[in-house]
């Protein structure tokens, strides 16, 4: 079985969110990258877990330029197989999508899985993209994910609930929190991926369908107003006549 | 200008397909809404009273194949200008597949109408930031944030034309669905009460049910709380869980880490219970109490009780 993880670079989530003066680009003075959490935790450590569990080939693929290969190298030392990056900035979750796909297309995946979305740009755009662009059954926001022979039987996100499904491969998956549990990379793991092949593509195409213009930060809250333990009665009526929302 | 909606609509219409019909109308120009699912047609007729034009709704499409229903509506919008879908479970399936179709701009998670130079805000790093994105196609799909735009009434009831085209079968089998009886799911709910690790124990939350059924708010907790399993999973907001964006926001014993707030920053009043006085929390909250919360909360359950009683 071969499964292709997509992954992303993103910022530590204890990151403080700041963009340059002009507002078009995010600042990336001291930051600290990391694997996109819902790429890492339930995507590519679900892959290895099937992996072990019944034998798979674990390549990650990401859209991105040489920074990001200190990510790569992390997401190797948890157990993938081998990496493939597309030379690239990835600007538009289309562009990426196609550059992804046009990879796929013809290695025979079986499975190919991304996070739900990325912690950066919240998108939830790149699974189903890839899935129209390889003609394949998509199953978005799941939570659970087995393989048994050619079938795969999931569950996933609905309006107020879950829905258990059967697909057959090959499929695209968008993985999100119960899948399973962060990994911590170990010395071995850490060694081996030193040496583990790193693939660099330049994309076949450049279109894009959307761009950013902007950037901003939300405008800070003006104060908290506080209330006496004893009194609740002046929160509820505060709640009521001046916030307006009950 | 020429909309399309796209709602699903089975059992009764959720509020995010109002509020998607509101926002194309406000768009400017026609509003069509494209359904699918087995609702019938006097209560889709609703939705010319939030701004649509007409409805059509396809009766032979009932389940949540993305690929089916991306089909069904890619025969149907030629010459239509902006595509409408909820940032929920369906627009997030089937709006990035028909971007690809179409090759249409996809600007997902909008939470404002179109600005003065064409480009739409939408939440981008989890909350803590906004961004301002551009279709480069004149055609262009947008899926709006929940809870983003209020749904206003502008118009009557409109006409609706129920259709049955097949689009094949689903390669996905449905094989059961579970759903909690009686919730209201957190993307979609206005009023939140929350609760962290300040509660130390999973028996100490019938209090937050408590308020949360005298409000009649959806629950919530922080990542710790889901993680050690005192709480299931769908109910951690956060960074790497739920972003939620509801009217009201009210938090105990939760501290306020940064991962944390990136999920409820867009909450229109936060209200923070925490016997922690420099809990982080409290710097971003509007209303804050410092105290117990095995004191404060049954008083304020007290207290709301008495206010929907009086109201």
């Amino acid at each position: 079985m071969k499964i292709l993880v997509c992954i992303s670079k993103a910022p530590d989530t204890t990151s403080k969110i700041a963009f340059t003066q002009d507002n078009s680009r995010f600042d990336e003075n001291g930051v600290q990258y990391i694997v996109n959490p819902y790429d890492e935790w339930y995507a590519l450590v679900r892959a290895l877990e099937i992996k072990e569990s019944s034998g798979a080939e674990v390549t990650i693929i990401t859209v991105g330029t040489t920074s990001d290969e200190a990510i790569m190298r992390k997401a190797l030392a948890i157990g993938a197989d081998e990496a493939v990056r597309i030379d690239s900035e990835p600007n538009d979750a289309y562009f990426v999508a196609t550059a992804i796909a046009d990879y796929a297309k013809d290695k025979s995946f079986d499975l190919v899985l991304t996070g739900k979305e990325t912690i950066n740009f919240n998108g939830s755009q790149l699974g189903g993209m890839i899935a129209e662009a390889l003609n394949a059954p998509y199953i978005s926001i799941a939570s659970k994910l087995d393989v048994s022979g050619n079938t795969l039987t999931l569950e996933r996100e609905i309006a107020g609930g879950v829905e258990v499904v059967e697909v057959s491969l090959p499929s695209v998956v968008s993985c999100a929190k119960g899948m399973a549990e962060q990994r911590i990379p170990n010395m071995r793991g850490i060694m081996a991926a030193r040496t583990k092949p790193l693939q660099v593509l330049a994309p076949n195409k450049t279109d894009q369908l959307t761009h950013y213009v902007a950037f901003a930060s939300p405008s800070a809250k003006s104060g908290v107003k506080l209330i006496d333990p004893n009194n609740m009665d002046e929160l509820v009526s505060l709640l009521h006549n001046e916030a307006k929302v009950i | 200008m020429k909309n399309i909606v796209y709602i699903q609509a089975n059992g009764t219409l959720p509020k995010a397909a109002f509020e998607v019909v509101s926002y194309a109308h406000q768009l400017g120009g026609t509003v069509t809404v494209l359904a699918t699912g087995s609702l019938n047609s006097d209560a889709l007729s609703v939705l010319g009273s939030y701004g649509a034009n007409e409805v059509i709704v396809n009766r032979a499409i009932t389940g949540n194949d993305d690929q089916t229903i991306a089909a069904w509506l890619a025969q149907h919008i030629a010459g239509a200008h902006n595509l409408v879908f909820s940032h929920d479970f369906n627009g997030k399936a089937i709006a990035p597949r028909l971007s690809v179709k179409l090759k249409a701009g996809f600007i997902s998670g909008a939470v404002a109408l179109p600005e003065a130079d064409g480009s739409i805000k939408v939440n981008v790093f989890s909350g803590k930031a906004f961004g301002y994105v551009k279709s480069n196609t004149a055609q262009r799909i947008i899926s709006l944030l929940p809870n983003s735009v209020a749904p206003s009434m502008t118009g009557n009831a409109c006409t609706v034309q129920e259709v049955n085209e097949s689009m094949g079968d689903s390669r996905i089998k449905v094989l059961s669905v579970k759903k909690p009886e009686g919730t209201i799911p957190l993307p979609e709910a206005e009023l939140v009460v929350s609760a962290g690790r300040g509660l130390k124990g999973p028996e100490n939350w019938g209090m937050i049910e408590d308020l949360a059924n005298a409000l009649g708010a959806a629950t919530a907790c922080s990542r710790p709380v889901a993680d050690i399993g005192w709480r299931p999973h769908h109910e951690h907001v956060g960074q790497t869980g739920v972003a939620i964006r509801p009217n009201l926001y009210i938090a105990v014993g939760i501290s306020g880490a940064i991962q944390h707030l990136a999920g409820v920053n867009g909450s229109k009043v936060i209200v923070v219970i925490n016997p922690d006085s420099e809990a982080p929390f409290f710097k971003a909250a509007d209303y804050g109490v410092v105290g117990d919360a095995f004191e404060v909360v049954p008083k304020l359950v007290e207290a709301v009780k008495k206010f929907r009683a009086n109201s």
